[in-house]
């Protein structure tokens, strides 16, 4: 088989997304779920050794994306069941090595809550798993960032190779097909999990966005207010 | 000729194969139109159209076990939760890769007019004299001219909405109102329209989305949910437009399932008899008869079709006599272009979920300009704020985080180019022997890749798009380049060229195959060069000109 696979880098895909708005090409989820849902060619599934999540990993995972999104005027992460969704995006659609990264992500948050209160993340308070987790998030952020940069540095340096007058006559193409790539931070890939699960829920498109199914009208340009709430897309 | 039941036979049913049927039908012909894939019907057959989004179980996205089912459909958008049913199975239709080519293809009624991007641009006069003026490959044995009323027939009934910009590159037509710009594209477009001597535009997308409505037909609802097939019937498909057209004469007889295995020919007579069908749940082959073939089965499709055929005559196929059939595959190249933030609109939003964006119509190698390469493109893009999913990259969890995040970001604006592809002798595609699919019919081998003009075109794609952002005050400026192969476009043209001599082309001026006249190929095979403008609004036009064409030649008994 050819080389097939245009590995593009997550965050490019949000760019990718800003650029092919315009359309209803892209169906939006499979861009933020990122890397982790394209894989190699030929790779094969392997079963999960460490099994099936549990009913008590679902509840943990209900509660991290909760303590990333909380109830306030609108419901949060966990009244729309966002720990199954993630539970089951990562059963389906990562990897073997993304899906070990996250599992030994899940544990590595239990650990830290001990550490720093004592206590198991389940038993903590709301006010200590968001204390943990901001610490998480500052190491995700910087892990990812370094990341991205990297990326950002090769893609650069193609696009200045392909540029200029006397680039080398290499295929149209190819700009993010790059190596083999550093793995995600677990915290990002819990995070965009829950981004993904809980915004793409139907309390996400209603509640937390305004949705209309059927606006009816195009209006180019609207007065916005600060504080209101964005419309919801669909593709 | 002894009678038949049907005066025509319409090979394919997705937009060309519907323009056939729908002018054939009108002219009063009885037309057999054969369809490889499922029937879908109008509405009914659209399941997911209405659903609320979070009604898919992974929203939309795709699972390792979607990979596994279809290794070609994921390696772009595509491979999607949403509207599966409506791309073929890789596995039942494989084809022999001798470097990347990604197929995407739409074997149902209607084909990829149910999926289709729907930017509908015309050609000008420059892209059919291109050959000609470059001594590139073959001149098109017509003009815009010859097709400029024929756009007018299809643009009224399939219903374009657009602006009117008098263009020479981007020949104005017969237009419903335009999608308008929104308000950030809008001031970046009266500031490029002050910049580069006036000759670069951003312009609303011309897009085949009603707004105005059409008889059975509402005008665009604004959902953006078109690939799902549309309850309001607002944007152009075989279903919508062109097939309750063909029905509604009473002539039309609908076939699908019913794969064309061959061009039945008869050698004393130098005509096609009829077509062989195989039934692809039954597998029996049934012949059938007609005066006149038309092969809309897209571009790959209608040339696979035309090498299995009268091999007893030509070993490599009908059509095969120059050495041209199955060579000049073209596709367009894209997904190079840049982005950027907009600032100082943060009060300012929009409403509606329009299914359209802008285009900057071609300026390179024309009106004085001279690159060092050929031809050129356009660009395709669009502003809009940012939504939730910028929060994957942000800092921050908890109660804020959650509420900034529910409201819309800032505003951002980018567009890729869509470029020319050179016509290549050596970009081919040939009958496999080694490979089978489901159906024992040999597959397609494809060779076919870009080359040094796509490549220089390409470093103008990046620079032009950043360096008119950053001149027009976008902050940030990326320049991108995602990778494009050949194939990606879903804008594949080629392998069966008109021309003005059959040492040199397949068919003739009129579609005809040169060495059976009654067999008219209409889809994107019969394309001379790429141009860099959308193809299909132009394999109507051709299609309704072949059309009308055929009907005459019948009356006098010239087929």
């Amino acid at each position: 088989m050819p080389s097939n696979e245009v590995m593009t880098e997550r965050e490019l895909i949000t760019r990718r997304e800003a650029v092919f708005r315009v359309t209803a090409l892209l169906g939006g989820v499979a861009l933020v779920g990122g890397s982790a849902l394209l894989t190699a060619c030929g790779e094969q599934r392997q079963a999960n050794p460490e099994g099936p999540f549990t009913a008590e990993d679902i509840a943990f995972l209900d509660e991290v994306a909760d303590t990333i999104l909380p109830a306030t005027s609108t419901p949060g992460a966990k009244a729309a069941q966002t720990g199954a969704f993630m539970a089951m995006m990562v059963n389906d659609g990562y990897d073997a090595r993304d899906r070990e990264i996250f599992r030994k992500g899940m544990r590595t948050i239990d650990d830290a809550t001990q550490k720093a209160h004592n206590v198991s993340f389940m038993k903590a308070t709301p006010q200590q798993r968001l204390a943990v987790l901001e610490v998480i998030d500052r190491e995700q952020k910087s892990y990812s960032d370094a990341r991205r940069e990297e990326q950002r540095k090769k893609s650069l340096a193609w696009l200045s190779d392909q540029r200029q007058e006397s680039a080398p006559g290499a295929n149209a193409g190819a700009a993010t097909a790059v190596t083999e790539k550093p793995s995600a931070h677990y915290f990002r890939m819990m995070k965009e999990l829950a981004l993904l699960g809980y915004f793409t829920s139907e309390i996400g498109y209603t509640q937390a966005q305004r949705y209309e199914e059927s606006p009816g009208r195009y209006d180019p340009c609207v007065p916005y207010k600060p504080g209101e709430k964005s419309w919801a897309p669909h593709a | 000729m002894p009678k038949t039941e049907y005066d025509a036979i319409v090979v394919g049913s997705g937009i060309s194969g519907g323009w056939a049927a729908k002018e054939l039908t009108e002219k009063g012909l009885r037309v057999l139109l054969l369809e490889r894939g499922r029937n879908v019907e109008h509405i009914k057959d659209y399941v997911n159209a209405t659903k609320g989004p979070w009604e898919y179980p992974h929203r939309g996205g795709r699972t390792k076990s979607m990979e596994e089912l279809y290794p070609v459909l994921k390696r772009d958008y595509p491979l999607n939760e949403k509207n599966l049913s409506f791309w073929a199975s890789d596995k039942d239709s494989p084809y022999t890769e001798v470097k990347r080519f990604d197929w995407y293809r739409g074997y149902q009624v209607g084909g990829r007019s149910l999926t289709w991007g729907r930017q509908s641009y015309r050609w000008s006069a420059f892209d059919f004299e291109a050959n000609l003026r470059d001594g590139i490959a073959t001149d098109w044995p017509i003009r815009y001219a010859d097709l400029a009323p024929w756009y007018d027939h299809v643009e009224r009934h399939a219903g374009i909405s657009g602006s009117h910009e008098k263009l020479p590159q981007l020949p104005d037509g017969q237009f419903q109102p335009a999608m308008p710009l929104n308000c950030g594209e809008e001031l970046v477009a009266g500031r490029l329209g002050k910049l580069f001597d006036g000759r670069r535009h951003i312009i609303p997308g011309r897009v085949a989305n009603l707004t105005r409505q059409l008889p059975d037909r509402l005008d665009c609802q604004y959902r953006n949910a078109c690939w799902l097939g549309c309850p309001y019937g607002a944007y152009f498909s075989t279903q919508s437009s062109t097939l309750p057209a063909a029905v509604k004469t009473g002539r039309l007889t609908l076939r699908p399932l019913s794969i064309v295995s061959e061009v039945l020919y008869d050698r004393a007579r130098k005509r096609a008899t009829g077509v062989r069908v195989l039934d692809a749940v039954t597998e029996q082959t049934i012949d059938y008869h007609a005066p006149v073939i038309f092969l809309c089965a897209s571009t790959l499709n209608s040339t696979w079709l035309l090498m299995r055929s009268a091999t007893d005559v030509w070993p490599d196929g009908l059509g095969s006599s120059s050495g041209e059939l199955g060579h000049n595959l073209m596709d367009h190249h894209f997904r190079a272009g840049a982005e950027g933030k907009l600032e100082g609109l943060d009060d300012k939003y929009y409403y509606g979920r329009r299914p359209n964006g802008f285009y900057v119509p071609r300026y390179r190698n024309l009106f004085g300009d001279k690159r060092e390469y050929l031809r050129g493109f356009g660009y395709q893009g669009g502003a809009g704020r940012d939504g939730w999913s910028r929060a994957v990259a942000e800092l921050g969890v908890g109660a804020q985080f959650k509420d900034a995040m529910s409201q819309p970001g800032g505003w951002d604006i980018g567009a890729t180019a869509f470029a020319e592809m050179l016509p290549n002798h050596a970009n081919q595609v040939s009958l496999d022997q080694t490979k089978k699919d489901k159906w024992g019919l040999p597959v397609l081998k494809i060779d076919c890749a870009t080359g040094e003009n796509e490549r220089l075109m390409r470093r103008d794609m990046i620079n032009d798009m950043a360096e008119m952002l950053d001149q027009c005050g976008v902050k940030n400026v990326e320049p991108f380049d995602y990778g494009s192969f050949p194939g990606m476009g879903i804008h594949e043209m080629g392998t069966a060229r008109m021309g003005r001599d059959p040492k040199t082309s397949v068919l003739n001026a009129h579609n005809q195959v040169w060495d059976a006249p009654n067999v008219f190929v209409t889809d994107g095979s019969c394309m001379a060069s790429s141009a860099c403008q959308n193809p299909s609004l132009t394999y109507m036009a051709i299609t309704a000109r072949a059309a009308d064409f055929a009907v005459n030649e019948l009356k006098r008994n010239n087929l």
